[in-house]
């Protein structure tokens, strides 16, 4: 005879307790994270290479780079002089909280005011993983398309600001950046948007502007959103 | 094959083995778990993991029943409700394109089936 048990539990519920115990770390020592996602060749590297030189005179920065398997980006990031680690997935498509909680001790996290994370290249995996940061970021870029937030909505949902990279490049693509903000608008009401060009540097220093103000106005311990 | 399934089908695993023995159950027969469209991509390779890491535990051989929400919108303009449809968001009873998620962030186990 089979009996009904119920369960309501999270799927992700073991991930989302280890998030908590990391955000906990981070606010402990007082250092704020922030999480990059997007898919390949968006523009990750980039824009932290882009972040870290204007903003490493004001706060002291680290960096941990998920990736499949190679180096590339964290020998790229590790250059500028900042502490780096890396962590290889082993093949997984997403960043998730064990992974961070065993690359933060590698950190001088006593020294660091911002670690930005550079999850693993990918449009549908790492939206459902929460690793324990204070921000989300997503990067998009003109040439993905404007229909990406249509056709990948849960990437939109759970994020705090938006980066649409390449804007240089905008006059060569159909891209519209109204229907595209229309679908953002309807997934994550009032989402902050950032369209620059990591090339040009054009619409940068709105983005710079906005990670500052988190970084500078955020509470330890104001628990808001666990990403 | 996208990987982060095999993560979710572990955690799926431990959470229903968890229920399982706290009901003192001999073995589980169907997980009832219910996946909305706004939250994550889950495609059939769960039950392909499931069968491979589900192996000589009481979930073997188990089950898996997805109750698939889909994304539902709410038109700013007129109120009316209307499911996702990849294209446009635009409200398809008046045209408003003001409109909002209102359904499909569900990602849980609902409940297990046990003998």
């Amino acid at each position: 005879m089979t009996v009904r048990v119920p369960v309501v539990e999270q799927i992700l519920s073991a991930n989302d307790q280890l998030a908590a115990a990391n955000r906990a770390r981070l606010d402990a020592v007082r250092v704020f994270a922030i999480n990059l996602m997007a898919s390949p060749g968006a523009g990750k590297t980039s824009l932290i290479t882009r972040t870290v030189e204007p903003l490493r005179e004001e706060f002291r920065i680290g960096a941990v780079d998920g990736d499949i398997a190679t180096t590339l980006d964290a020998d790229q990031i590790a250059a500028m002089g900042i502490p780096a680690v890396q962590i290889n997935t082993g093949g997984a498509c997403h960043l998730d909280a064990a992974m961070l909680q065993r690359a933060l001790p590698q950190l001088p996290l006593e020294e660091l005011d911002l670690i930005i994370v550079e999850n693993v290249g990918n449009l549908i995996c790492p939206a459902s993983f929460k690793l324990g940061v204070h921000r989300s970021v997503l990067i998009a870029s003109v040439p993905e398309g404007d229909d990406k937030p249509y056709k990948y909505p849960p990437m939109y949902r759970g994020v705090d600001g938006l980066v649409l990279n390449k804007m240089d490049v905008l006059a060569a693509f159909e891209f519209d950046v109204g229907y595209f903000r229309r679908g953002v608008e309807v997934l994550n009401p009032g989402l902050a948007f950032f369209p620059l060009s990591c090339k040009t540097g054009e619409g940068l220093d709105a983005w710079l502007a906005w990670l500052r103000k988190e970084v500078r106005e955020h509470v330890p311990g104001d628990t808001g959103a666990n990403r | 094959m996208p990987m982060h399934e095999l993560s979710i089908t572990q955690s799926l695993l431990e959470i229903a083995l968890r229920h399982a023995e706290r009901a003192g159950a001999r073995r589980i027969a169907r997980l009832n778990l219910v996946i909305g469209e706004l939250t994550s991509i889950v495609d059939d390779s769960v039950q392909f993991y499931w069968d491979i890491i589900s192996q000589g535990t009481i979930a073997e051989e188990a089950e898996l029943h997805f109750e698939r929400v889909p994304g539902i919108l709410r038109c700013l303009g007129c109120g009316h409700t209307f499911p996702l449809n990849g294209r446009d968001y635009a409200c398809p009873a008046c045209g408003e394109k003001r409109v909002v998620a209102a359904g499909g962030d569900d990602f849980r186990l609902e409940s297990i089936e046990v003998e």
